[in-house]
């Protein structure tokens, strides 16, 4: 296992904890006589609660990493990453890194009633890039997307996998310092997958830091060099031995033990 | 925090069971970790940049700004069979029902000469503050996917949208200039003077936007009240009338001196003297003053025969002071609003 010091730090996350606020989390009759007895009486909204998502997270990402996390639905991970970005604020704690990280989310839709043609030339000059450099990568992005003829189209009549095929060759097009992927490849059809993971490891090797949020452990186990499992906001496990924390995490959440066609890392046995 | 995340109750709620080990090995070095973090030189990801760095990496974003522009203006209208004719007939219909009610029913027209140029002129430049104003106090809110998925300076936001209101603003102007010249007006080297009236005006609408777009990012409460707010100002600001014919202002010269130099009769007077010649030979101040001539245009303002005698009327305003007023709301919307806005620049997107 690396030390942290050997290696080039890109991200250092120190005891993170982020809460944030949820609005029209229901508690009231939400007619107008209600707000008014709230105003009056100073109260807060009901409707407003806490959650605190990240309890004290810390750890720290070298240069070149390509970091899986994993954890069951609504254990902070797709927060711990808006938190990197620097979408959420910390509540306590501080993500420190090396330049702006790019997250590619799940649900980040660009302009819907735009065309995808738009959309890359948008997307593209939004990451900075100049005019001739997009109009340079622009075949390149959509040949990449395999969107087609598509691409004149508006994306609000993308399928939801074309749209995230898209997103993916805008966001990738550029070599970020630290790229986030939250679940953005989960429905893109196998061919997408093969190309997005070579991709994924090119931008490793051009200096990229990689997150890779996936309930697919395959994708993890196949794309990450390191792997976080985190639980209710807190890391239960981390580590460079990324089939050993699958498996531990697939004991913990009751799923079957992965079948891995060449298991790395394992004795042969004598039948 | 220990203390406080255990009483929190609701989603993620810590269970003793699931207590995770205290060190992992690998990742947590011996050196604290906020050293190793200046070591490498790595910077809070939820800092700021100083606001001259803030504006310089707005001018690297200026292609993405202008194609935002464009690229909005044109799906504006995509679902509407009329499609960008929109753009035209707005202000047109807006013109219309105004000139009906204003200038037939109220008879606002008194005092005014060619009030159909004065009427048009003044919706046509007022619609581009208005609707400044209220797209960028949504504009927060409603591009918040676009926030959430590529890291950009967010001004640019507020920014592109009164691009776009100037890119319609650039449309209307052509029928503008139409019905201006169908009314009688002459074409003047006048005219040119409404290209650095209208460019102070969106140096101040693009400052404002910015102001207002970080007011409309928190709660949505502001949204709901700007549509008030802009028509409220539209009524004092000389749109549909023109605030000098206002007698009940006769004894008021301070507030009649306010509601003139508010910067959106400001922008409207400066673009009116420069397009229509009615306006510039009946501003007060342009012949000597004579008080009995301006007595008798203030006391028979539906006579035509005395419609130009406002020009012997004491000018509240002169011309030069207008393009002072002008550019001093410019530049200080301009800068006020920017550094209002970069001081929450990382706090965009949170919802």
């Amino acid at each position: 296992m690396a030390v942290a010091e050997v290696g080039n730090p890109t991200v250092v996350v120190d005891d993170l904890h982020v809460v944030y606020r949820v609005y029209g989390a229901g508690g009231d009759k939400g007619t107008a006589a209600t707000a008014l007895m709230r105003v009056l009486k100073r109260q807060r909204r009901p409707s407003v609660r806490e959650v605190h998502a990240i309890r004290g997270v810390s750890f720290v990402v070298n240069h070149g990493d390509a970091i899986g996390i994993i954890g069951r639905n609504g254990s902070g991970k797709s927060t711990l990453l808006q938190a990197i970005a620097g979408l959420l604020p910390p509540e306590e704690g501080c993500v420190y890194t090396s330049g702006q990280a790019a997250l590619l989310g799940v649900n980040a839709a660009l302009l819907d009633d735009l065309t995808g043609e738009r959309n890359v030339v948008l997307g593209c000059l939004a990451m900075g890039m100049t005019p001739q450099q997009v109009k340079d990568r622009f075949q390149s992005i959509v040949d990449f997307s395999g969107v087609g003829n598509f691409i004149d189209y508006p994306m609000r009549t993308y399928s939801t996998g074309m749209a995230q095929r898209l997103r993916f060759s805008i966001a990738s097009a550029k070599s970020h310092e630290i790229l986030m992927i939250d679940e953005a490849l989960a429905t893109g059809d196998a061919n997408f997958r093969a190309k997005s993971h070579d991709r994924i490891m090119e931008l490793r090797g051009e200096a990229g830091t990689v997150f890779l949020v996936a309930h697919n452990l395959a994708e993890i186990e196949a794309s990450c060099n390191r792997v976080i499992w985190l639980e209710k906001g807190k890391i239960m496990m981390q580590g460079t031995d990324v089939p050993a924390i699958v498996d531990e995490y697939l004991k913990a959440t009751g799923g079957d033990p992965r079948k891995r066609d060449n298991p790395p890392q394992q004795e042969p046995t004598a039948d | 925090m220990k203390q406080r995340a255990r009483d929190q109750g609701g989603p993620g709620t810590l269970t003793d069971d699931l207590e995770p080990p205290d060190i992992t090995p690998g990742s947590v070095s011996d050196v604290p970790l906020a050293e190793l973090a200046a070591r490498y030189k790595l910077r809070p990801s939820a800092a700021r940049p100083g606001v001259f760095a803030y504006a310089g990496q707005l001018w690297d974003r200026r292609h993405f700004i202008m194609g935002f522009a464009t690229a909005r203006n044109v799906a504006m209208y995509t679902e509407a069979r009329l499609g960008q004719l929109w753009q035209v007939l707005t202000p047109l219909l807006n013109a219309a029902v105004y000139y009906l009610i204003f200038g037939k029913i109220l008879q606002t027209s008194r005092g005014v000469p060619n009030f159909t140029a004065f009427l048009i002129t003044g919706i046509f430049v007022w619609n581009f503050t208005q609707r400044s104003f209220i797209t960028a106090s949504r504009v927060m809110p409603d591009s918040l996917p676009l926030i959430r998925a590529l890291p950009f300076p967010r001004a640019c936001l507020p920014i592109g949208y009164v691009l776009i209101e100037l890119q319609q603003l650039a449309m209307s102007m052509i029928i503008l200039i139409a019905i201006v010249l169908g009314t009688g007006e002459p074409l003047t080297w006048y005219w040119l003077l409404a290209i650095p009236a209208l460019a102070l005006q969106g140096v101040f609408n693009a400052g404002m936007a910015l102001f207002l777009a970080r007011l409309g990012a928190g709660a949505d409460d502001f949204g709901q009240l700007m549509p008030f707010l802009v028509r409220t100002w539209m009524y004092a600001s000389g749109v549909m009338y023109s605030i000098s014919t206002i007698s009940s202002l006769k004894h008021y010269p301070v507030i009649r001196y306010l509601l003139e130099i508010n910067p959106a009769a400001v922008f409207i007077t400066l673009v009116r003297n420069a397009i229509l010649r009615s306006q510039r030979l009946a501003a007060p101040g342009s012949q000597p003053f004579d008080q009995g001539r301006c007595n008798l245009y203030t006391n028979h303002l539906s006579d035509p025969h005395y419609l130009f005698y406002s020009a012997y009327c004491h000018a509240q305003v002169s011309t030069s002071q207008f393009w002072l007023y002008g550019a001093g709301w410019a530049v200080l919307a301009m800068v006020a609003g920017f550094v209002f806005f970069w001081q929450a620049e990382t706090r965009y997107g949170r919802g």
